[in-house]
């Protein structure tokens, strides 16, 4: 079985995100960046399945979409023991939406063969949450989103899965090849280890640009475009209200009848 | 120009390779997500969090700079590191780490047989097999030419007589290495536990590194067969070498735990409001925060110096004790200080300076105490020892 889990490159979430001055996006200057939480779910449930069936000679690709630095998940991907990485990188796919990541990764992997993709839920930069979904539908694959678990049929060609859905969980039955989305509580992600980043850093990452992967540049023409990006307005100060309790009362009261209509 | 990051005034971050930097993080993430969460009341209750054994073995924290054996090879740059971000968490953290790395990982692999190295190793690498360093004794460290522990051989074995004290891991450990005198001088040994004779207890009531073990470890006839004896090792040279590289690891831990220790300091400051403004706003605080800052970004150069020294094979013991003199001197008046400055609520173990100052009155005295550091550099530029 091939298995492929997908990575993205974010900010790591206690980082202060400042928008550019002239609104075209977030400064990447100083900022961390790590493999997305989601995506490590993804790494990890794959690097399980090969673990839990090491006779099935079980073969683990991580595929990251970015920037140049965002060789770096495929590097933690490594560390963590991933097999193969594969890096698609090229000035046309910088801002991109997801419709056309998904295209283009769909591209990139379809003469490959593989039998189940692990993405995460969403990324927590941008919280879209699109791309799994939209690379199922551009593969003809079925897909499952927020798994929390999944238990293989003995065959190892389908599983039962159950994924989070408000106040309840939906168990599904799905056959391979398909593609999961990783909600939290679906693994716990182990840390890459000291001697994988040693190898990590020896082990070739396969860099892919637009016509490596294959596609033309109008295949990924994205149908939606980022306008702006601007810092949430501040919050308004808090108003005092002077005077004795009874006082305050009163006007709060009056407040939240006449101002907020609240009562 | 851009202000300066107040963690790393200096930029220091800009002196390591990507692969440090990695390290740092990994090491960075794991305790943030694992040690801090439980250290606090794991100090408090006098009790070492062995659950995190297996996830620092299994990132491959034991014995990581050394080379072979399964271990990662990793250079001493990155080990500091990983003392500094593991020593940020608790001082306990990082002397189970040093100890099983340092001095007992390395003795072996230094003046070990090929047999003992395969032997223990790799499984000292995975944490399987935990050691204890067996040097002090109860009438004292400082002196240890005149240890009283001693090993007489009978036939083809060793009979070993004596006690040490202050031996973290002590009663968690597998296996102990023990210095001992011998007609010919000081001599190392790889004592197992289970081996008759060999008992060892914990010493209890702590103030300082109660999330560590302390033991005493205690030989009665113990007979050890001439395989167990680390044949490379003569002399007291054996067992300083080792304190020399678990030294090392120290004067990058200080550094650790002075960052947290300003860290909380610095976001109390800014949200006390005392006589109608912040804390931070005022002279004596900010004087004093930054002089915390000014030690640190200083501890933090000679740290990495002194490993790139290392990395390059041309280190000199002495430079290690000026290290670890002046950072752990440097880790432990910032930690009371920072206790100081957070008032009532510093005296909690809720807040981690008090914390990080118990821990650190015993790091001043282990491995070498202030005073013999002093003297070691003295005796240096002198020339003249005044022991």
């Amino acid at each position: 079985m091939k298995i492929l889990a997908l990575a993205k490159h974010v900010p790591e979430s206690t980082t202060n995100i400042k928008v550019k001055a002239d609104g075209s996006g977030i400064e990447t200057v100083g900022v961390k960046f790590v493999m997305n939480p989601f995506c490590e779910f993804a790494v990890e449930e794959a690097l399980r399945i090969r673990e839990k069936n090491a006779a099935a000679g079980i073969e683990v690709t991580v595929l990251t979409l970015g920037p140049a630095a965002a060789a770096d998940v495929v590097r933690t991907a490594y560390a963590m023991g991933a097999d193969q990485g594969v890096h698609l990188c090229d000035d046309a796919f910088t801002s991109i939406d997801e419709i056309a990541a998904a295209r283009t990764i769909a591209a990139a992997i379809k003469s490959r063969g593989f039998d189940l993709i692990i993405a995460g839920k969403h990324a927590i930069d941008y919280d879209s949450g699109q791309v799994g979904p939209a690379l199922a539908e551009c593969l003809g694959w079925p897909h499952v989103g927020a798994v929390v678990a999944i238990e293989w049929a003995a065959d190892m060609k389908s599983m039962t899965v159950r994924r989070r859905i408000e106040g309840a969980e939906e168990v599904v039955n799905i056959k391979l090849p398909c593609l999961l989305t990783c909600e939290k509580g679906l693994n716990e992600a182990r840390y890459p280890s000291l001697p994988g980043l040693m190898k990590a850093k020896k082990k070739p990452i396969e860099t892919l640009n637009l016509a490596a992967v294959g596609v033309a540049q109008a295949d990924i023409a994205s149908a939606t475009k980022m306008g702006e990006f601007a810092p949430p307005p501040p919050r308004p100060p808090g108003r005092m209200l002077k005077g004795s309790p009874e006082e305050m009362a009163k006007e709060l009261a009056r407040i939240l009848r006449e101002e907020e209509k609240l009562i | 120009m851009e202000s300066p990051n107040v963690h790393d005034f200096y930029d220091t971050r800009a002196l390591l390779s990507d692969e440090e930097r990695q390290v740092q993080d990994m090491v960075r993430r794991f305790v943030d997500e694992k040690v801090l969460p439980v250290i606090a009341h794991a100090f408090e209750e006098h009790r070492f969090p062995k659950e995190l054994i297996p996830t620092i073995a299994e990132m491959g924290l034991l014995g990581c700079n050394l080379e072979g054996y399964d271990c990662p090879g990793l250079n001493n740059v990155s080990y500091g590191l990983i003392c500094q971000e593991l020593e940020r968490g608790d001082s306990g953290i990082r002397s189970f780490v040093s100890v099983q790395g340092s001095l007992c990982m390395y003795p072996i692999h230094a003046y070990g047989t090929e047999e003992q190295k395969k032997k223990w190793l790799p499984q000292m690498h995975r944490g399987r097999v935990i050691g204890c360093f067996g040097l002090t004794e109860p009438d004292g460290g400082s002196d240890p030419g005149t240890m009283k522990t001693h090993a007489k051989k009978q036939g083809g074995d060793w009979v070993i007589n004596g006690a040490k004290m202050w031996i973290t891991n002590g009663t968690i450990a597998d296996i102990a290495i023990v210095w001992a005198s011998t007609d010919e001088g000081v001599r190392g040994f790889i004592i197992e536990k289970g081996m008759p004779g060999y008992t060892s207890r914990d010493i209890l009531r702590k103030m300082s590194l109660r999330a560590s073990v302390t033991s005493e470890l205690f030989f009665e006839n113990v007979r050890v067969p001439e395989a167990s004896r680390l044949p490379k090792a003569a002399g007291l040279g054996g067992p300083l070498s080792c304190l020399t590289q678990a030294r090392y690891g120290i004067t990058w831990g200080a550094i650790g735990a002075a960052e947290a220790c300003l860290d909380e300091a610095l976001t109390f400051t800014k949200q006390r409001v005392l006589f109608g403004r912040p804390l931070s706003h005022t002279q004596t605080i900010q004087r004093r925060l930054a002089d915390c800052v000014r030690r640190i970004t200083a501890a933090k150069l000679m740290s990495l110096q002194l490993g790139r020294l290392k990395d390059a094979g041309k280190l000199h013991h002495s430079q290690v004790s000026l290290a670890k003199w002046n950072n752990v001197r440097m880790g432990l008046d910032i930690a009371r200080d920072c206790r100081d400055i957070l008032g009532a609520g510093g005296i909690s173990v809720e807040c981690c300076p008090i914390r990080h100052m118990l821990n650190l009155e015993s790091v001043i005295t282990y491995e070498g105490t202030e005073t013999i550091h002093e003297l070691v550099v003295g005796r240096e530029i002198t020339g003249h020892p005044a022991f």
